[in-house]
């Protein structure tokens, strides 16, 4: 998507990460600043399922062109599914960050976590400081 | 941040501004490194046309009846070869060590006149170099870096496009001709780092803006330094700093060609040694073979052992997937030769392959 876009549903890490926290499951993925700011993904090399990643630790990397970057984690918990589809697509990160262009869905092992997180609008006053 | 005042612009900055441009410095420079995004950049170049701001590259002129003896101190080729006016030539500019500070083109301008064309980050330093070792000689070397604006117009329509569009005719590969652009005295150079047909336009500054938005209304699309570098990369262009170093002699980086010991340049004692004695390293393109891209610093390996190190790496647009060029031990770098590339603690199987890394399909 070209345009600058933070979904209000959706809470952010300040390493420019969103999750999507639906019970004790979320999505991961990276922001529209985060796939603008690398430009076309080229690659994105995924954690393992049933892998443990920890909130503010780096769990996978996306690669563009030009740079690799490391995918922060939002929160902590237990891979149980990542975007295969991204194997052979990784431009969906580009296109639709938010949508196909998810990377992984954990199990979350603390919930209260996300209270650490910033809402749509903190996130974009972070963009703007 | 204090830093990016320091950073200098070409004339092209408001144009790059204006289109969009992701800027980023480079070499002291506020460079694009993309407008649209660098594999459309680089596809553009490769199908139709493409022009880069250059004009962060340096410009020395040599000039005096010593301009021809003194060049062929400081150069690696014979510079007698440029027997004619209007000839280019590339180079290395060595060190006494046969290290190579410099890669470089030179044109001959006039009967004892050359125009040498520098790597910006080495600019000052190949002037300095220039300027100690001329004063034996009846020559001037001159900084005429700030005279020019530079743009690089390459693809297979590139040349079709920029003769009609500027009304000019062009020289052919590897010839400089002086022409008049914008009314103004400029140089046309058949040469390029795309593996592409091309030219490379020395040109006013002041008229600079006015040519790019001519050469842009006739569809040549604006490329930044990512897809110049993809595009170098994938037909093993050397870049100075990854793949070329005061570190490295011509003979490691494959460059041997562009070296004529018979000429007593600066170095050409190690340089004849490193010929005659086989060197210890040599730089060879590879291919990944699955996943992964590799990165300038990453580890080879052969037999799980290290066994050499990555100087350029990237996603090539072309072929779509990693590729690189890497110093390895000689007896590695045939190419077929399976090797390893230790990209950020994952081991990712590649091959050493030919040069170019791409060909066009005949």
């Amino acid at each position: 998507m070209a345009e600058a876009n933070y979904p209000d549903d959706l809470i952010y890490h300040a390493e420019h990460d969103w999750a999507r926290v639906d019970g004790e499951q979320a999505t991961f993925g990276i922001t529209w600043y985060a796939q603008d700011s690398l430009g076309e993904v080229v690659f994105f090399d995924p954690p393992e399922v049933g892998s443990t990643i920890a909130k503010d630790a780096s769990y996978a990397e996306v690669e563009s062109v030009k740079a690799v970057s490391d995918v922060i984690a939002p929160l902590s918990g237990e891979v149980v599914e990542v975007n295969e589809a991204l194997g052979d697509a990784p431009e969906k990160i580009n296109e639709d960050p938010y949508g196909e262009g998810w990377l992984v869905k954990v199990k979350l092992s603390d919930g209260g976590e996300a209270d650490d997180l910033l809402s749509a609008a903190d996130y974009r006053n972070l963009l703007d400081a | 941040m204090s830093t990016e005042a320091t950073l200098r612009r070409t004339p092209l900055y408001e144009q790059h501004a204006e289109l969009g441009a992701k800027l980023v410095p480079f070499a002291g420079w506020e460079m694009p490194v993309t407008y649209e995004g660098i594999r459309e950049e680089h596809a553009a170049v490769r199908t139709h046309a493409g022009m880069f701001d250059v004009s962060h590259m340096g410009e020395v002129e040599v000039e005096g009846p010593g301009a021809l003896a003194f060049l062929q101190l400081a150069l690696s080729n014979d510079v007698a070869k440029l027997a004619e006016v209007g000839g280019a030539q590339y180079s290395c500019l060595c060190d006494e060590s046969g290290g190579v500070l410099d890669d470089l083109f030179t044109y001959r301008l006039g009967g004892d006149r050359y125009l040498i064309v520098t790597n910006s980050a080495n600019h000052d330093a190949d002037l300095a170099w220039l300027g100690r070792w001329s004063r034996e000689f009846d020559v001037t070397v001159r900084d005429v870096a700030d005279r020019y604006a530079m743009l690089a117009v390459q693809g297979p329509h590139a040349r079709a496009i920029a003769s009609a569009t500027l009304g000019i005719e062009l020289p052919p590969r590897m010839r400089a001709v002086p022409v008049r652009v914008g009314n103004r005295p400029a140089l046309a150079c058949g040469t390029g780092y795309t593996g592409e047909d091309g030219v490379e336009l020395l040109i006013d500054p002041e008229i600079a803006p006015a040519i790019w938005a001519e050469l842009l209304d006739a569809g040549v699309v604006p490329c930044g330094l990512g897809a110049r570098d993809t595009l170098r990369l994938e037909v093993c262009f050397h870049l100075h700093g990854n793949d070329l170093s005061p570190e490295r002699n011509p003979i490691e980086a494959g460059l041997g060609w562009c070296c004529a010991e018979g000429t007593g340049f600066l170095g050409s004692a190690a340089v004849a040694k490193a010929r005659a004695e086989g060197p210890g390293e040599k730089l060879a393109p590879f291919k990944i073979e699955g996943q992964g891209i590799p990165r300038q610093g990453n580890p080879v390996l052969a037999g799980g052992e290290e066994a050499g190190i990555v100087t350029s790496g990237t996603f090539s647009p072309s072929l779509e997937i990693g590729i690189g060029m890497a110093y390895v031990r000689p007896e590695l770098a045939e190419p077929g030769t399976e090797i390893e590339i230790d990209v950020r603690g994952k081991r990712r199987a590649a091959r050493i392959a030919s040069k170019p890394l791409y060909e066009k399909e005949r």
